[in-house]
C-alpha cells in the first residue's frame, strides 16, 4: 500500500463529511457525526504519514485528536439535549433565529 | 540711544497714553465716578495730550529732533519681528498736534452736546479710546502698528456711528461704515503682505530704503496667468485701496454720509477732521513707495479729482445740515487725495491740517444749530438763526469761507496749492483731475453758501414752539467753535510760506521728476503777495461766482432751485439717488450676497451637505446592509458551505 492510497481514503472521508454537513438539512446530529468523521479522516493522514515518515510524533497527535474529539461529542450533544428541549425539535432548517 | 531721542519717545509715549488711560477710567469707572468725573477725567487727559504735543511739535520742528526706534517687541514669527515702535519726524509729529487739538476741543463741546445723554460716560470712553488709536495711527514706525491703529479708528467710528444704539438707522450706518471699510482694509491687508513677502519687513525705514531696488528691479507679480503687474505698483495699488475705504473715497464714500447719525461732536473728530484722513496721512507717509509707480500716481489723481466734484455736487441736492458738510468732506478728501497724485504731498497734508480746523468748525457750528433747533437737522425747516445765534453765525460763516477758498481764510492757501499743483502734474490724468478740482471749487461755494443762507438767512421756517425756545448754545459748546475759527482764519496765511519750504523735512520724498511744489514754491512771494495775486485766478472767481449764485437762488430768487428741480428732473433724480451708488451695491452686493447665499443654501446645503453626504452616506450605509443581511440566512449549512468555499479559494489563490 501505498502513502497516496491512504490519502485518497482521507480526502473522500473529509468529502463525504463536508458534503453531509452541507447537503444535510434535518438532523443535528448527523452534523456532529460529520465533524467525527473529518476529525477521522484528519487522523488517518497524520497515522499515514507517521507511518511512512517513520516519526512516531503523528501517532501522538491522534490519541489527543481522540480525545478532544470525545470531549467535543460529550458537549455537542449536551447542547443539542438542552436545545431539543427548548425548541422541541433538532432539524438544522429550522434553526434559523439568527436570520439578518 | 541719546538722552534726547529718549526723552522723545518717552514724550510720543505719554501723549499716546493719556487719553487711553482716559478711556479706561471712563469706561470701567464710569458708574463709580459719574458724568462730571467721566468728562472731568478724559477731557483732562486728551488735553495734556495736546499741550504735551505743543511741545514736541516745539522739539521737533524747532529743534529739529527725530526719533524712530522700537520701544517694546509685540512679537517675533521666525525672521519677523513686529515691534511697537515710533516714527517722531515732522509729519508725524504735527498729525499729533492735529489730532489732540481737535480731540480736546471735541472733549469740551461733547460736555455740553451730549448733556443728559444716557450713554454719557461711555461717549467720553469712546473719544479717548479713538484719540489713543488715531496717535498710535500717525506715530506708528511699522506697518503692524498703522494697521493696529487703523482698524482701531475703524472700530470706534463703529461704536461711535452706532452709538445710540435703539435708532434703527444708526445701527444700519455703523454696519455700512464698518462693511465698506473691510473691503478697503481688504486691499490695505494685502498690500501690507505684499510688502512683507517683497521686503521682509515691515519697518518704515528698512521697506524705504529698500524700495529703490526693488522698483529698479523690475520684479513682477502674477495677478492672474500670463498678467504680469510691477510690484511696487501692486503694492501701492493695494495700500491705496485701504486709504480709498478709510478716506472715503470714490467708489467706497458710500459710508461717510450714513455715518452722521452719530451724534455731532463724532462727525466732527472722527469723520471730517481725524479719522477719515488716515488714508491722506498714510498715502502721504508711503510717498517714498507711491513716488516709484507713475500708475498708482494717476490712479490716485483720477479718484482724487472725480470724488472732489462729483461728491461735491451729491451736496447740492441735500437737505440735512449735517449731510451737506458731510459730503463736503468727502469732496475735501477728493482735493487731498488730488494733491497726493499730483506729488504735492506737503500741499495735501497742508490741506488736511487746514481741513481739519474748518471742518470741525463747520460740524461743531452745525452741531450748535442742532442743539438750537431740538435736533432737528433738516434745513428747510431753519432759517434766520443768525438773530438767535449770533456766535455759531459768524464762526458758521468763517467756517463756510475757509471752506470755500476765498482768500484770505485757511482753506485759500491749501486749495490754491493744491489747484495749482494738478495744474502742473504731468502724470496721466492730470488734465482731467485740473479741470475736477476747478470746477469743484464752484460747486463747494455753491452747496456751503446754500446750506449757510438756508440756515441763517431767509425767512424763519421752525413751528412755533422751536421759535420760542431757540437760543445761543451754552459757553462749553461757543468757546470750541470760537477756538476753532482763529486757525481757520490764519492757520493758511501762516503755514503756506513753510509749507512751500519743505515744512515736513525729510518725512515726505518727492522724485524730482514730479516735483510740483518745488515750482510753485519759485513763484511764491509770501502769503500777502499770494493773497493778492487770488484777484487775478480762476478759482477764487469760481468761489465768489458760487456764493453769489447760492444767494441769488436762495435768498433772492426762493422759489428758483425748486423750478430747476423740475426743468432737470432728470439730473435731479439721478442726484437725489446719489448717481445710484447705493441702489447698486443694495441690488449687487446686497441682494446679489442674498441671493448667492440662498443659492448656497439650496444647492451647497440643503442638496450637497444634507441630502448627498449626511443622508446620502445613511442611505448608502442601509443599502450595503440589506444586501449584506441576505447573506445571513441563519442556516448552518450555508455558512458551512461558505467557508469551505472560502478555504478553496484562498488555497487556489495563494498556491
Amino acid at each position: 500500500m501505498t502513502l497516496s492510497a491512504y490519502l485518497i481514503v482521507s480526502s473522500i472521508l473529509f468529502g463525504l463529511a463536508i458534503a453531509g454537513m452541507v447537503i444535510n438539512r434535518k438532523n443535528l446530529i448527523l452534523l456532529l457525526m460529520c465533524i467525527e468523521l473529518m476529525l477521522l479522516s484528519v487522523n488517518t493522514n497524520f497515522i499515514a504519514f507517521s507511518h511512512f515518515s517513520g516519526n512516531l510524533q503523528g501517532q501522538l497527535f491522534v490519541f489527543f485528536i481522540l480525545t478532544v474529539a470525545a470531549a467535543e461529542a460529550t458537549i455537542g450533544l449536551a447542547i443539542l439535549m438542552v436545545f431539543f428541549r427548548r425548541q422541541h425539535t433538532i432539524s438544522v432548517q429550522e434553526m434559523n433565529s439568527l436570520k439578518g | 540711544m541719546t538722552t534726547s531721542s529718549n526723552f522723545l519717545s518717552n514724550l510720543a509715549l505719554a501723549i499716546i497714553l493719556f487719553p487711553l488711560l482716559g478711556c479706561l477710567i471712563a469706561g470701567f469707572f464710569g458708574k463709580k465716578i459719574g458724568q462730571r468725573g467721566a468728562h472731568w477725567v478724559t477731557t483732562l487727559m486728551v488735553g495734556a495730550s495736546f499741550f504735551l504735543s505743543i511741545y514736541l511739535v516745539k522739539l521737533v520742528v524747532f529743534d529739529n529732533l527725530t526719533f524712530n526706534g522700537a520701544i517694546y517687541t509685540w512679537g517675533s514669527s521666525g525672521n519677523f519681528v513686529f515691534d511697537v515702535g515710533f516714527l517722531i519726524d515732522r509729519l508725524s509729529a504735527l498729525m499729533m498736534l492735529t489730532v489732540t487739538f481737535v480731540s480736546f476741543l471735541v472733549h469740551i463741546y461733547s460736555i455740553g452736546y451730549m448733556k443728559g445723554d444716557p450713554g454719557y460716560q461711555r461717549f467720553f470712553s469712546y473719544i479717548s479710546l479713538f484719540t489713543f488709536a488715531m496717535l498710535m495711527l500717525v506715530s506708528a514706525n511699522n506697518f503692524m502698528q498703522l494697521y493696529f491703529g487703523w482698524e482701531g479708528v475703524g472700530l470706534v467710528s463703529y461704536l461711535l456711528i452706532g452709538f445710540w444704539y435703539k435708532k434703527n438707522s444708526a445701527n444700519e450706518g455703523g454696519l455700512k461704515a464698518f462693511l465698506i471699510n473691510r473691503v478697503g482694509d481688504l486691499g490695505f491687508i494685502l498690500g501690507i503682505g505684499a510688502i512683507l513677502a517683497f521686503f521682509g519687513s515691515v519697518d518704515y525705514a528698512t521697506v524705504f530704503s529698500q524700495a529703490p531696488a526693488l522698483a529698479a528691479s523690475n520684479a513682477m507679480v502674477n495677478i492672474y496667468p500670463h498678467i504680469h503687474w510691477s510690484a511696487i505698483t501692486v503694492i501701492c495699488l493695494l495700500l491705496f485701496i485701504g486709504a480709498m475705504g478709510k478716506s472715503a473715497q470714490m467708489p467706497l464714500h458710500v459710508w461717510l454720509p450714513e455715518s452722521m447719525e452719530g451724534p455731532t461732536p463724532i462727525s466732527a473728530l472722527i469723520h471730517a477732521a481725524t479719522m477719515v484722513t488716515a488714508g491722506v496721512y498714510m498715502v502721504a507717509r508711503m510717498s517714498p513707495l507711491f513716488e516709484l509707480s507713475p500708475v498708482s500716481l494717476s490712479v490716485i489723481l483720477i479718484i482724487g479729482g472725480t470724488s472732489a466734484l462729483f461728491t461735491g455736487i451729491l451736496a447740492l441736492v441735500q437737505n440735512d445740515i449735517k449731510r451737506v458738510v458731510a459730503y463736503s468732506t468727502l469732496s475735501q478728501l477728493g482735493y487731498m487725495m488730488a494733491a497726493l497724485g499730483a506729488s504735492a504731498f506737503s500741499a495735501g497734508i497742508f490741506h488736511l491740517f487746514t481741513h481739519a480746523c474748518f471742518k470741525a468748525l463747520l460740524f461743531l457750528a452745525a452741531g450748535s444749530v442742532i442743539i438750537g433747533m431740538h435736533h432737528e437737522q433738516d434745513m428747510r425747516k431753519m432759517g434766520n438763526l443768525r438773530k438767535y445765534m449770533p456766535i455759531t453765525y459768524v464762526t458758521f460763516l468763517i467756517g463756510a469761507l475757509a471752506l470755500c477758498a476765498i482768500p484770505p481764510f485757511a482753506g485759500f492757501y491749501s486749495k490754491d496749492t493744491i489747484i495749482d499743483a494738478v495744474h502742473l502734474s504731468t502724470v496721466f490724468g492730470g488734465t482731467y483731475a485740473y479741470y475736477c478740482v476747478l470746477i469743484g471749487t464752484f460747486v463747494t461755494a455753491l452747496y456751503t453758501f446754500r446750506a449757510f443762507f438756508m440756515t441763517f438767512h431767509t425767512e424763519e421756517r421752525m413751528d412755533q414752539h422751536t421759535r420760542e425756545t431757540i437760543k445761543e448754545s451754552s459757553a462749553v459748546v461757543w468757546i470750541p467753535l470760537l477756538v476753532l475759527a482763529v486757525p481757520s482764519i490764519i492757520l493758511g496765511w501762516v503755514l503756506e510760506g513753510p509749507m512751500l519750504e519743505n515744512l515736513f523735512g525729510n518725512a515726505i520724498y518727492t522724485a524730482s521728476q514730479y516735483d510740483t511744489l518745488s515750482t510753485i514754491a519759485s513763484d511764491f512771494h509770501g502769503s500777502w503777495a499770494m493773497m493778492l495775486h487770488a484777484v487775478f485766478t480762476l478759482p477764487f472767481w469760481l468761489a465768489i461766482a458760487g456764493v453769489f449764485c447760492a444767494w441769488f437762488a436762495y435768498v433772492c430768487r426762493p422759489q428758483l432751485p425748486a423750478v430747476l428741480a423740475q426743468r432737470f428732473s432728470t439730473l435731479y433724480t439721478v442726484l437725489v439717488h446719489k448717481y445710484g451708488f447705493d441702489e447698486f451695491n443694495n441690488w449687487f452686493f446686497v441682494k446679489g450676497g442674498i441671493r448667492f447665499a440662498n443659492w448656497l443654501f439650496r444647492v451647497g446645503d440643503i442638496k450637497i451637505l444634507d441630502d448627498l453626504m449626511v443622508n446620502g452616506s445613511g442611505r448608502v450605509v442601509a443599502w450595503l446592509s440589506a444586501a449584506a443581511r441576505k447573506l445571513q440566512t441563519g442556516y448552518l449549512y450555508h455558512y458551512v458551505l461558505a467557508m469551505v468555499l472560502g478555504v478553496l479559494v484562498f488555497g487556489v489563490w495563494y498556491s
